[in-house]
């Protein structure tokens, strides 16, 4: 038997609001990723993709349609075991580290939480994979810079040990110098624990780059699935896909009549 | 301070929790510190904890001891300071152990109201749903009354006393800190630290005592410190009625009641401890002010 | 081509509580003529302060210093506040990166065009009321009349950014900055936004001042681009030979970044020489 995929949905629905102001974010999202594989998810504002995200990741209750994370039906509420297999890392790295809490408290609470030894050895540890020396562990977050931010918010998604990490978006408030050096980073330590990725992003360019497997959302919906060789030779299916490659290439002027 | 204890306060590598959590202090003291009028405020209550504390040692008098051949001095005559009153007793001396009754008074209601107001606000903010119903009618039953009358029907069923008094004023005061606490509550709720606690398995009672609360806490000590000036004036206003502090208590209110009847001539009687009253209000006033410049979360301990 | 705007050393200072000086722009020089010049760097650089040092938008603790901010003949530092509220928004415009706060929620779309119209021309209400209807149809947005009861939470990202466009350029100015003015939108829509702004910008002869953090947009949208560094100029490109560019920072900046059309295995990370931020500002004349 084939091992199971690591995330599959199926028919992924969610909806907001009531009656007339009720809105369709997610619309029958299907899509699979691969153990060890990494996935994007790609498309503009609106498009659902951080809904599909924070579904899998149980912030979202209210969904309909199928989940599964490494051959487990996910229902509307996650065990704790499942805290341990999937992990999350944020978009702002500004609001994504509690303004109180020093780095040594918001890496060392997962590990309290769930019981783990070694807290200060792993805290160390974690640090230290994600290029942050010891004298970084009593800082407060307003002490740390943008890309430094990220980088604690990298550590503490792999306290628990995950197998998988849901990125929202981990570099857009970054500076291009900063992103070149987290994107390096998620790479690195993609290769060296064998994780499997599902990034969200509205930047092809980093899907491209980070990705094997691109999903392009519009509206809801998976537009179009196509792997990244496909993507970079200019070749999808859909009118849309083409629109948005198009576009991310650069200033393009109106064709003058 | 020596140079030593000030590179460890400023370091920008702090080696453990309690270095860290010192140097934010510190910081946050220097800022308080840089705004004179904060630190009027400051020093006007340290005054008031201090005349508490030490009241034995700076009263001329016996607060309660009357003396009717003294009767209505001014300020200045027969030794006494700010003159006497009524009964011959010194007002200095009882200003002075008045200062007692509006600490306790100050204190009580700071310790139980916000506290309690807290509790209620970030529980019914975080959990939401019939637990944010229920608890938000309660506070508005609470809201509904005006301040003086449920202090008055309080006072009117249990009887009068200072005791009482401050339970009634407690019982008021506290659900202006639920509806503030709430309303940070429901903004701190969808900040993406809080969906990473989440996404760690921790419980709704970790989340709201662990993160919700430290991040409220600055509004509610700003909003207390301003509401003592307004404690202090409805605890006047009982003991105006004569419904707070029976005498002989050298409550301020109730002196500035009994004083009363002597406005015209001997003015001192009842201006004297409506000065204290003012004085003090505007501490915490100034205080309060000083207080949100620094704590104030938009600008993060900088 | 004459120069609209010519700024030469340009110093933007910040004082700290307690001592201590922030230097945000160190000895800019640069000039602006009927033409897109881009304005490029990463936070930190300088490059927002400088076009709001341009403005004198900059409040103490900021200062500005400079030897001269040329703008069609008159030097920009000399004049009083009086007098460069009568520049701001009717000569030099400014159009900034997110609508969502720079436009003012309580008023319609319409109403904050119209009045920022009679500001500057003191035109009565009719005439402003159609000159707004002219300028949502040259940005784009149909059904004008319809729009111009809007207010800003009621549209979405794009078109507010168009009507900060049509609010900036009804009065008419001869020089337009626009700081992040797409950063905040979709790829899809910056696309269109950038595209009325270039017709209008073409049209009117305006010339224009694009800072942003996006090197390849910048390089595809303006005529010269100006790369930043702590506070300097670093390097000066003309459009499309951005991949001759020579500066170290440039290059690295250019070779961090991903690509969708190249794979890159490892993207290359920016070794930051201190000597950079030594070398004085590149003049940025021509």
């Amino acid at each position: 038997m084939p091992s199971p995929d690591a995330i599959s949905a199926e028919g992924l629905s969610v909806a907001f609001g009531e009656g007339t102001a009720r809105s369709i974010a997610a619309d029958r999202v299907t899509f699979r990723v691969a153990e060890g594989g990494s996935f994007g998810l790609v498309g503009e504002s609106g498009s659902g993709k951080t809904t599909v995200l924070r579904a899998i990741a149980g912030l979202i209750g209210d969904w309909t349609g199928g989940l599964t994370v490494r051959g487990e039906t996910l229902g509307p509420r996650r065990q704790r075991g499942f805290y341990r297999t999937v992990q999350m890392v944020f978009q702002d790295p500004y609001a994504s580290l509690h303004p109180r809490h020093t780095v040594d408290r918001t890496l060392s609470e997962p590990l309290r939480l769930h019981r783990f030894d070694r807290v200060e050895a792993r805290i160390e540890e974690g640090l230290r994979a994600v290029g942050l020396g010891p004298e970084f562990r009593f800082r407060y977050p307003h002490q740390l810079s943008g890309g430094q931010r990220q980088r604690v918010a990298i550590a503490r998604a792999l306290m628990l040990e995950p197998r998988i990490l849901l990125l929202d978006e981990p570099t857009s408030a970054l500076d291009v110098s900063v992103q070149a050096e987290v994107l390096n980073l998620l790479a690195d330590l993609r290769s060296r624990r064998g994780l499997t990725f599902l990034l969200v992003s509205h930047d092809l360019a980093v899907v491209a780059h980070m990705c094997e497997e691109i999903a392009v959302m519009q509206g809801g919906r998976i537009v179009e699935t196509l792997d990244v060789d496909a993507m970079r030779r200019m070749e999808p299916r859909e009118d849309y896909t083409r629109h948005l490659l198009r576009a991310s290439m650069g200033y393009v002027p109106e064709e003058t009549g | 301070m020596s140079l030593a204890w000030k590179e460890w306060l400023t370091s920008e590598t702090p080696a453990s929790r309690r270095q860290a959590r010192l140097a934010q202090l510190y910081l946050n003291w220097l800022n308080f510190s840089a705004n004179p009028l904060a630190v009027l405020g400051l020093a006007i209550i340290l005054g008031l904890a201090l005349m508490a504390v030490a009241a034995p040692l700076m009263a001329t008098h016996d607060p309660l001891a009357q003396n009717l051949g003294a009767r209505l001095l001014a300020p200045g005559q027969g030794g006494y300071l700010l003159g006497s009153d009524e009964l011959g007793r010194d007002i200095w001396s009882r200003i002075v152990y008045g200062s007692r009754i509006t600490l306790m008074i100050v204190g009580l209601v700071a310790l139980t109201a916000p506290v309690a107001g807290l509790l209620v606000g970030t529980a019914a903010g975080y959990l939401g749903g019939w637990v944010d119903v229920v608890l938000m009618r309660l506070t508005d039953v609470f809201l509904a009354f005006p301040k003086l009358v449920l202090a008055l029907a309080f006072v009117a069923a249990l009887g009068a006393g200072i005791e009482n008094a401050i339970l009634a004023i407690a019982l008021t005061a506290w659900p202006p800190y639920a509806r503030i606490a709430r309303a940070e509550t429901l903004t701190i709720r969808q900040a993406d630290f809080i969906a990473a606690i989440r996404l760690q398995g921790a419980g709704p009672g970790r989340i709201i005592v662990g993160h919700i609360w430290p991040l409220c806490i600055s509004s509610i000590i700003i909003r207390t410190t301003l509401d003592m000036a307004g404690i202090i004036l409805t605890a006047a206003g009982l003991g105006f009625l004569g419904l707070g502090a029976q005498p002989p208590l050298p409550e301020w209110g109730a002196m500035i009641s009994s004083g009363r009847r002597f406005i015209l001539d001997q003015w001192w009687v009842a201006t004297i401890p409506g000065l204290a009253i003012f004085i003090v209000s505007l501490g915490f006033n100034l205080l309060g002010d000083g207080l949100r410049d620094v704590l104030d979360p938009k600008r993060a301990g900088r | 081509m004459s120069d609209l705007l010519r700024v030469e050393d340009l110093w933007v200072r910040f004082f700290k509580r307690g001592g201590g000086v922030v230097e945000a722009v160190r000895g800019v020089s640069f000039a602006v003529g009927r033409e897109r010049v881009g304005i490029v760097g990463e936070s930190g650089s300088g490059k927002t302060m400088t076009g709001r040092a341009i403005l004198r938008l900059i409040r103490p603790p900021g200062e500005i210093r400079a030897k001269r901010i040329g703008f069609d003949g008159t030097d920009l530092m000399g004049l009083s506040e009086r007098a460069m509220r009568r520049i701001r928004g009717e000569r030099i415009s400014m159009v900034m990166q997110d609508p969502k706060f720079s436009l003012n929620p309580v008023m319609t779309a319409g109403e904050q065009i119209m009045e920022a119209y009679r500001l500057h021309t003191g035109a009565p209400r009719g005439e402003a009321r159609a000159r707004m209807i002219e300028m949502l149809e040259a940005v784009q947005i149909r059904d004008a009349e319809r729009v111009a009861g809007l207010y800003p939470h009621e549209v979405s990202g794009g078109m507010g950014q168009r009507i900060m466009i049509a609010m900036m350029l009804a009065p008419d100015p001869d020089l337009l900055i626009a700081d992040e003015p797409t950063s905040a939108l979709d790829v899809t829509v910056q696309m269109s936004v950038l595209q009325i702004m270039d017709r209008l910008v073409r049209e009117r002869g305006m010339g224009l001042i694009f800072v942003s953090h996006d090197l390849n947009l910048v390089a595809s949208f303006c005529d010269r681009v100006l790369i930043m560094y702590g506070g300097r100029i670093v390097e000066t490109c003309r459009a499309g030979a951005l991949n001759e560019a020579r500066h170290p920072y440039t290059r690295a900046l250019l070779e961090s970044l991903p690509r969708l059309d190249r794979p890159k295995p490892r993207l290359s990370v920016m070794r930051r020489d201190p000597a950079w931020l030594e070398e004085p500002s590149v003049d940025a004349f021509a």
